[in-house]
């Protein structure tokens, strides 16, 4: 039903941004996190995220899923917008329905690879054995991880190996079909085979999905990213196409960050 | 001296306090085993007492302390687990909640006699319960709250983080992530202290003096509403307000007793160990 959400989307044009921030602040306790963000995302586009620790980008993708706001110590200031609506006016459980995230450890659930894949549908109320195991099927191929437990989906999951893990949880977060996806630097734990088949996997996404993906790792941003953005300190410095900003930035500390002088 | 030396001096300090620790409990319950293993029998396990209780069993005591204990897991059992799901999963760090807080970790010292005296006020006089089974497993479960509810908090911060987090970020509700993602991975933490608490209140006199524990009945409680027999204040009884009572009668009853309390223990020890086997987190 949300891939009808999809199509709406493209038949839109792209014009309208999927995601719009206007003058995001966002503050833990008395530390600003985020000042006064503006950016869009484009539909389709795999957004990357760079910059130093605490230049406040993860703090950026988790209140594009409202996650920031489980931490007792959060305000904010400003607004963020899916398809032109005020997130902070949709339902938390809506709104992280249509932006899934991954998390930089693999964090599966501690129950079998068919349960963990199945476990957003089920909870939204999918009963349906075959629509399930369809769900299952599709899931883990589009994150080229049916071959390899496409014969032992009942085996607990935490038997994996990590990058198998990680795979896994794309594979959960396809499951409820979202639109957006959050990547929280996915491959922090992840061997370099094992990272290869993760950006595979987002590159052939982003023809259904908006990606953002958080990296402290500058050549992934490379790799993969359509845009890329650079924070520092809680701003956003630059923004622009991922070959400009490794070839031609126009900010002195972009180039600095890139080429490994700070960060 | 040498290094080795103090450290063997050491070591033996070590073991010996540990000795001393384990030493008491081999003690009771090898003067427990010597005097009242022989006055074990089927016939002492079910039937009634005779004689002024000195001779026959002591059944009613034994079905009225497994009425007490299992009538009062079910009343403390649910709301110390939603007191402690409330707790550690939606409360906010304000005053309401560390006076909740103060006032859990003050319940588990107040001593047992004072439970039985509230018991009394509140079930008994103000309730109009009577002196009954209910009232008794109602004080019981009232005095095994901060139990229950302390166990369940430490066996639901046990379940990581990210769990909720993950959970949430499927678009599932707090509830649901509660339901689904924390609690059963809590609950084997929350079995155990259960148990634990129970084993407690199988034990303890005071709480059941007031509220529940007949002398001497002909007749089994029939009802909830109904006075019973318990363990632990037969065993009182027994030893203190009846005179010509063989010791091995007094000792076989304290061996029933202290044989429930330790299959209880041993429950709790084994599911845990179990559990934690299968935990994969």
């Amino acid at each position: 039903m949300v891939e009808n959400k999809g199509k709406s989307q493209k038949e839109k044009g792209k014009s309208q941004a999927k995601i719009e921030v206007k003058e995001l602040n966002i503050w833990f306790g008395k530390a600003l996190a985020l000042n006064s963000l503006n950016l869009e995302i484009q539909a389709n586009e795999i957004l990357g995220v760079i910059g130093p620790a605490n230049s406040g980008k993860t703090s950026f993708l988790r209140q594009l899923n409202r996650l920031n706001e489980l931490e007792l110590s959060f305000k904010m200031s400003g607004e963020a917008f899916l398809d032109a609506k005020n997130i902070n006016q949709l339902k938390p459980e809506v709104l992280r329905k249509r932006v899934g995230m991954i998390f930089a450890l693999p964090q599966v659930l501690p129950m079998s690879i068919y349960d963990n894949v199945t476990y957003g549908p089920r909870m939204h109320g999918i009963n349906n054995k075959q629509e399930l195991e369809r769900v299952v099927e599709e899931s883990l191929k589009a994150s080229f991880l049916w071959d390899e437990v496409k014969d032992r989906l009942k085996e607990f999951a935490t038997r994996l190996s990590g990058g198998q893990q990680q795979r896994l949880c794309i594979s959960r977060t396809l499951a409820v079909r979202p639109e957006v996806i959050l990547f929280d630097e996915p491959c922090s734990g992840l061997d370099p085979i094992s990272t290869a088949k993760v950006e595979e996997s987002m590159l052939r996404l982003k023809e259904q999905y908006t990606i953002v993906l958080v990296t402290n790792n500058t050549k992934q941003a490379a790799r993969v990213a359509d845009r890329t953005a650079f924070f520092l300190m809680g701003e956003l410095i630059e923004i622009d196409k991922t070959h400009k900003i490794f070839t031609a930035p126009r900010d002195r500390r972009t180039e600095e960050y890139i080429q490994g002088k700070f960060g | 001296m040498k290094t080795t030396t103090k450290q063997k001096i050491a070591f033996s300090m070590l073991f010996l306090c540990t000795i001393i620790v384990i030493l008491p409990v081999l003690f009771v319950l090898g003067v427990i085993i010597k005097n009242g293993a022989k006055g074990i029998s089927w016939n002492f396990l079910t039937t009634m007492p005779s004689d002024g209780m000195r001779q026959g069993g002591i059944y009613p005591a034994i079905v009225g302390t497994l009425y007490l204990v299992s009538l009062s897991i079910v009343f403390s059992l649910p709301v110390g687990v939603m007191a402690a799901v409330y707790l550690n999963e939606y409360a906010k760090d304000n005053l309401l909640t560390r006076l909740i807080r103060l006032a859990i970790v003050n319940l588990a010292g107040v001593s047992s006699v004072v439970y039985g005296l509230f018991g009394l006020a509140l079930f008994v006089t103000f309730m109009k319960f009577g002196v009954s089974i209910l009232s008794g497993a109602l004080t019981l479960a009232i005095m095994n709250l901060p139990v229950i509810i302390t166990a369940s908090r430490e066996a639901l911060a046990s379940v990581p983080y990210s769990f909720r987090e993950v959970s949430l970020s499927l678009g599932l509700s707090r509830w649901q992530t509660i339901r689904h993602s924390v609690l059963p991975f809590a609950i084997p933490g929350i079995l155990t202290g259960a148990i634990l608490s129970l084993a407690r209140a199988a034990g303890e006199t005071a709480p059941i003096l007031f509220t529940v524990a007949a002398f001497y009945l002909p007749n089994l409680p029939a009802s909830v509403f109904d006075q019973a027999m318990a363990l632990p204040y037969h065993l009182y009884i027994i030893s203190t307000q009846i005179p010509n009572i063989s010791i091995q009668t007094r000792y076989a009853t304290a061996f029933v007793l202290v044989g429930i309390v330790f299959t209880m223990n041993i429950i709790a020890v084994v599911l845990r160990a179990r559990l934690r086997k299968k935990k994969k987190w």
